[in-house]
């Protein structure tokens, strides 16, 4: 029954958690810039408002439109199956496969960019066209980092990788670090934060991935700026626990699981506030510029293997 | 005598059969096309028992018919890699002559239908004996018959002129690697004394260390014009857009396999393995074809054009499976090399499936508006809905996204790559990594590719007002694609058996004949061969379906007050035009101009002014976009210009004069006097 | 980059707390009113949308300074956005050009239910310093059904502000105080 409670637990707590760490970045960022900023369970309260509109859809759209945020939020739960959040005890082989989870985020990233053009209005074509030209270049570096922790753990398993890091030595541990940074870039990159895309921008013409839901609103907006929060919380949850992961329960014990639930949550928070601290001191890249910066992620991960041997 | 062996003739037979009556019936086309459509669907039905039967009742059977020519014998040998390869050629045979009776009758009272009939029936009954022949010069027969089959079928459309261009590039190109090929076929006769495969085979140790690399490198360059690697590609984006649509399916996902085919069987099968440099050489060009494939494709907006590059790109990934292989067959690491056999030999077929989807989709879509520039199409997806919904299966395929097939051989591609960094020690590694980050570099951006070519040609608004006239395609054309389609989900979640049945057919090549270790052998799951990976596509497509349910029925729940209302795409207030949407050229110019020291995008500027003095106000002013033609310039140019220069050279030898002659002759006969006298 | 921290930490607050705002008297006319729902359902989060129909600018300096450290609109959960599919409250402003009326009607017809719209400025109300002109249409009321006026040329930030946690009714003008407090 406990073991039940624990897995229902672990799958409902990205999406429960998630809003509440895009609260908690806002709020940061408001406070250095002198603000007060909105309270940290604000976006709880958009998402709620949003749930309760009506929706306004375009004739132009087709099905496609209709169908992807549900693909879209589904495809951030499918991860949730796979990734340890609160403890290690549910390994499976089926879907705790590194690849599995980054062609997962690419399909509905490839359903989002399809949602950009069919509604025929000028901003969504591009706002797809860089989507897919950002993702394009960081799955490189993002298979590469994955790839660095594999090699440690000889498995691609993320429960056992979890298992390897967490027994490593300190002096081999230089190459996760690496790999760690290269995925930090690859963070900002696919969940549009600064250098790469402003979340918070009117422009239109500098938007990246606010260009494709522009027509969006109701439950379906709802339903997508809940998936933009999930895949946040993802990959700071992919950030904490792989390259990080003491402290995560091995057993399924209610104690060890509360005990590691907030060692868990203090990880996460210590990635929220260096986000937030990041996207504070930068402005965002002149988009040919961000190339460069995902081949320099590619290029630390590459020279974290070459470390490891 | 076994019942495979009988119907693979019978299949042959019925190919024949289709040669012969269509072009009895030259004149009467709706005759025509029904024969040639039906010999050709009961042929390909045939060749799928008789794989099957082989491949899983393991009946592989070898005939030997010698003939009045000494060294020519018609020998066939279907062992498990022939009769893989006979499985994949029927199969989309199959669907592609279903497609092709209802997609043909666009071309009644333009072009000959029972020519048609002759050279397609021709050329798959063409290529089944290639990957079949046992004997050098029969094979060659074969090759010949399936490329001058193919190229009657490339210039079909004889009315357009870019298409007799087309055919005569292919032509030439195709000779060309028929040239290094015969090459290649003559040295191993010098070293062996036979053109029999099994001879050669079983005598390979006759062959000295340097003539087999001289070889390989000849065979690579000949059957690699044949499957289109980069720099012997540029036959394919000419040719494949002119054929008709179905035989564009079969030159792209089954006749460049042919390539593949023996690429695999001289390397891997004769010559079981090589030194350490023929793995590194294939996983580079692997590497480059896929990458580069794929960048131009993004340049195009011709949509077979298009396709056709991701031909280029997918053979890349296959090469990249088949260079891991060679090097850890190399290396010693025997359940390796299987796992990278076993990884292109899944693409292998995976390709044919989806190209030919894909091909049939746009085939369908041609067929309506008449066009293939992509610019002109949108919208699509309202006037032919089953259309577009199996070109997105295709492009979801394509793109190696789960829970499709083209996930399921990527994925072993990449844990084939990977244990290549994983396991071996030297600077090899670093061709692995570098082929590991060409595939996932490959993957995004073949993903940003359809999203392109889905989004602009389906979605949105119709950019020319002829789009609004179209309908839907007839039953013979949706049912191959829809079948196909289906294909594509099920092998993605089948692909735990389908690599068992791989491994024995990989583990069927001389070279890794006592491997006797398979990758897998767990249905469900898809795994590398020691532990390190393993993901359970069907687990995964339920997790995915339960959510999208779950979700579905919880926003149903909280949402459930709320209304929809239909209006106008917000356009902040002014007109929409089609204009306005982005375009296919703007989509991608961005990855375009990232990558602009590799396809040297060019801009061509027009204006026409309204006086000439002075130019201040412009009547027109047309922009092209577009890119350079490299390889034309770089490579093909100077040796067409190099190879003219030599011959220019011989005038001075031959320059017409009688006298000059006969003093060679007479100089010549000095010579030969005086060594005579010496010797 | 240490200098901007340590610019930032020292700096002092500037946030003005709702009970130092000192509105005009009488800012708010109440147009028609609005459901108690829907004033429940924007009380947590509001989306603003701002049309510009023509006005002289000078509204949308004041509604842009409501975004900046002093006046911090999000801190009530207010915030602005680009799109009217994903806009809870029109602010329009101007007194409604001829060319913009096709534009203001398409906007009104983009956002969702329900919605509230608000006209801020003497422009908007009723022309304002424009009223009679041929090329205005004297107030927004005369394109779109407005729910609430914010007079003033232009109204200062902090009408503005009071205006809206009115709207929301977070707010009692006279005693100025945040209801939930």
């Amino acid at each position: 029954m406990s073991t039940i409670l624990i897995f229902l637990l672990q799958f409902s707590l990205i999406p429960l958690l998630s809003p509440l760490f895009v609260g908690i970045i806002r709020k940061i960022k408001a406070r250095l810039q002198n603000r007060r900023g909105a309270s940290i369970f604000q976006p709880y309260s958009d998402l709620s408002k949003l749930f309760h509109k009506n929706e306004v859809i375009s004739h132009d759209s087709s099905w496609i439109f209709k169908a992807m945020p549900y693909i879209l939020f589904a495809s951030t739960l499918v991860i949730c199956v796979g990734l340890p959040l609160i403890t290690t005890g549910f390994r499976n082989s089926f879907s705790g496969d590194f690849l599995v989870i980054i062609y997962i985020l690419a399909l509905g990233t490839f359903f989002l960019a399809l949602a950009g053009i069919d509604t025929g209005g000028g901003f969504g074509g591009f706002g797809s066209s860089r989507e897919m030209t950002l993702a394009a270049l960081a799955e490189g570096g993002f298979i590469f980092s994955m790839l660095v922790l594999s090699v440690i753990a000889h498995s691609t398993n993320l429960t056992d990788i979890i298992g390897s890091v967490s027994s490593l030595p300190l002096i081999s541990y230089l190459p996760v670090l690496l790999a760690f940074i290269g995925f930090f870039i690859i963070l900002l990159a696919e969940t549009g934060r600064f250098p790469f895309d402003n979340p918070a921008t009117h422009l239109e013409l500098t938007m990246i991935h606010e260009a494709m839901i522009l027509e969006y609103s109701g439950k379906r907006l709802a339903l997508i700026e809940w998936a933009a929060a999930n895949k946040l919380l993802i990959f700071l949850a992919i950030g904490a626990n792989l390259f990080f992961p003491w402290g995560i329960a091995t057993s399924l014990s209610i104690p060890a699981i509360l005990g590691s639930l907030g060692i868990f949550l203090a990880k996460l928070l210590i990635l929220s506030v260096a986000v937030a601290v990041l996207e504070s001191s930068i402005a965002k890249s002149r988009f040919f510029r961000l190339p460069d910066l995902l081949l320099t992620s590619f290029i630390l991960s590459m020279i974290a293997i070459g470390l490891i041997f | 005598m076994n019942s495979a062996q009988n119907i693979f003739f019978l299949a042959l037979s019925l190919f024949s059969a289709g040669v012969v009556f269509s072009i009895l019936s030259y004149n009467k086309e709706r005759l025509a096309n029904i024969f040639s459509s039906t010999f050709a669907i009961l042929g390909s039905i045939t060749g799928i028992i008789s794989a099957v039967l082989v491949l899983i009742y393991n009946q592989s059977f070898s005939i030997n018919t010698p003939s009045s020519f000494p060294i020519l014998s018609y020998t066939f040998k279907v062992d498990y890699l022939s009769a893989f390869f006979v499985l994949i050629i029927s199969v989309i045979a199959l669907f592609a002559s279903i497609y092709g009776y209802g997609y043909v009758k666009q071309y009644f009272g333009k072009y000959n239908i029972g020519s048609l009939g002759f050279f397609y029936n021709l050329f798959i009954a063409g290529m089944l004996l290639v990957v079949t022949a046992n004997n050098a010069l029969f094979f060659l027969i074969a090759w010949e018959v399936m490329s001058l089959a193919s190229f009657f079928l490339v210039i079909f459309e004889k009315d357009k002129e870019k298409n007799i261009k087309a055919g005569g590039l292919y032509f030439y190109m195709t000779h060309a690697g028929t040239a290094f090929i015969i090459l290649a076929f003559l040295l191993l006769y010098r070293s062996v004394g036979s053109l029999d495969f099994d001879i050669i085979r079983n005598n390979i140790a006759l062959v000295p260390a340097f003539t087999k690399s001289l070889i390989f490198v000849l065979a690579l360059i000949g059957f690699g014009t044949k499957a289109g690697i980069i720099p012997l590609h540029i036959w394919l984006p000419s040719a494949h857009p002119a054929a008709p649509s179905h035989v564009s399916a079969l030159m792209s996902g089954v006749m460049i396999k042919t390539g593949i085919f023996m690429l695999i069987r001289i390397s891997l099968d004769f010559f079981a393995g090589g030194p350490l440099w023929w793995g590194i050489l294939i996983l580079t060009i692997g590497a480059i074809s896929s990458v580069l494939g794929v960048l131009y494709a993004l340049a195009e907006h011709d949509i077979k054009k298009l396709l056709a590059y991701h031909s280029i790109e997918n053979i890349g990934i296959i090469l990249l499976g088949l260079g891991s292989a060679l090097i850890f067959n190399t290396l010693g690491f025997q359940s390796m090399a299987t796992l990278g056999l076993v990884a292109a030999l899944f693409h292998t077929m995976n390709h044919a499936i989806f190209k030919a989807l894909l091909f049939m989709g746009a085939g369908s879509v041609i067929s309506k508006t008449h066009t293939r520039n992509i610019e002109k199409y949108g919208g699509i997806i309202r006037y032919m809905p089953l259309t577009a919904f199996f070109f997105l299966i295709g492009s979801l395929a394509i793109s190696a996204l789960p829970p499709f097939n083209g996930f399921a051989s990527e994925w072993i591609t990449f844990q084939a790559l990977f244990a290549g960094i994983r396991l071996v020690s030297d600077s090899t590694t670093w061709a692995f990594v570098l082929a590991s980050g060409a595939l996932a570099l490959t993957g995004g951006l073949a993903a940003a590719c359809f999203v392109k070519v889905f989004g602009i040609t389906f979605l949105a608004r119709p950019r020319d007002e002829k789009i609004k006239q179209i309908s839907e395609s007839s039953f013979s054309l949706t049912f191959s694609m829809a079948v196909l389609a289906a294909l594509t989900l099920v092998l993605g979640l089948f692909s735990g058996s389908v690599t068992s049945i791989l491994s024995k057919v990989a583990g069927n090549v001389t070279a890794l004949k006592n491997s006797g270790i398979s990758p897998g052998a767990d249905p469900l799951a898809i795994q590398s061969g020691d532990s390190f990976a393993s993901v359970s596509l069907p687990y995964v497509f339920l997790i995915l379906g339960s959510a999208i349910l779950i979700v579905f029925i919880w926003v149903k729940l909280v949402s459930r007050k709320q209304s929809q209302r239909r209006t106008i795409t917000w356009d902040c207030g002014t007109d929409l035009t089609p204009r306005m949407e982005i375009t296919a050229t703007g989509f991608s110019r961005s990855i375009i101009t990232i990558f602009a020291n590799i396809l040297k995008p060019s801009k061509e500027v027009e204006i026409v002014y309204h006086a000439e003095n002075p130019k201040y106000f412009p009547k027109t002013n047309v922009v092209n976009l577009g890119t350079k033609e490299v390889y034309q310039t770089y490579l093909y140019e100077p040796i067409h210009r190099l190879i003219t220069r030599i011959s220019e050279l011989a005038k001075i030898w031959q320059n017409g004069n009688v006298n000059a002659y006969i003093m060679y002759i007479f100089v010549v006969l000095i010579v030969l006097l005086i060594a005579g006298a010496l010797k | 980059m240490p200098n901007l921290f340590s610019k930032i930490l020292s700096t002092s607050k500037t946030v003005i707390e709702v009970k130092d705002l000192k509105p005009n008297a009488e800012v708010m006319k109440i147009g028609k009113k609005i459901n108690a729902k829907v004033k429940k359902l924007f009380g947590g989060s509001l989306a603003i949308r701002e049309v510009d129909a023509g006005s002289t600018n000078a509204c949308e300096h004041e509604l842009t300074a409501l975004s900046n450290c002093f006046y911090d609109v999000e801190r009530f959960g207010i915030h602005f956005v680009a799109s009217p599919r994903h806009a809870d409250m029109l602010i329009v402003t101007g007194p409604v050009s001829r060319n913009m009326k096709e534009a203001l009607v398409r906007t009104y017809d983009a956002t969702p239910d329900p919605k509230i719209v608000v006209a801020v400025g003497d422009d908007a109300i009723d022309g304002g310093i424009f009223k009679g002109s041929y090329a205005v249409l004297d107030g927004v009321d005369k394109v779109i059904p407005v729910d609430y006026y914010i007079a003033g040329d232009p109204p200062t930030p902090t009408d503005i502000l009071v205006s809206l946690l009115e709207i929301l009714e977070k707010i009692d003008v006279n005693k100025t105080k945040l209801a939930k407090d």
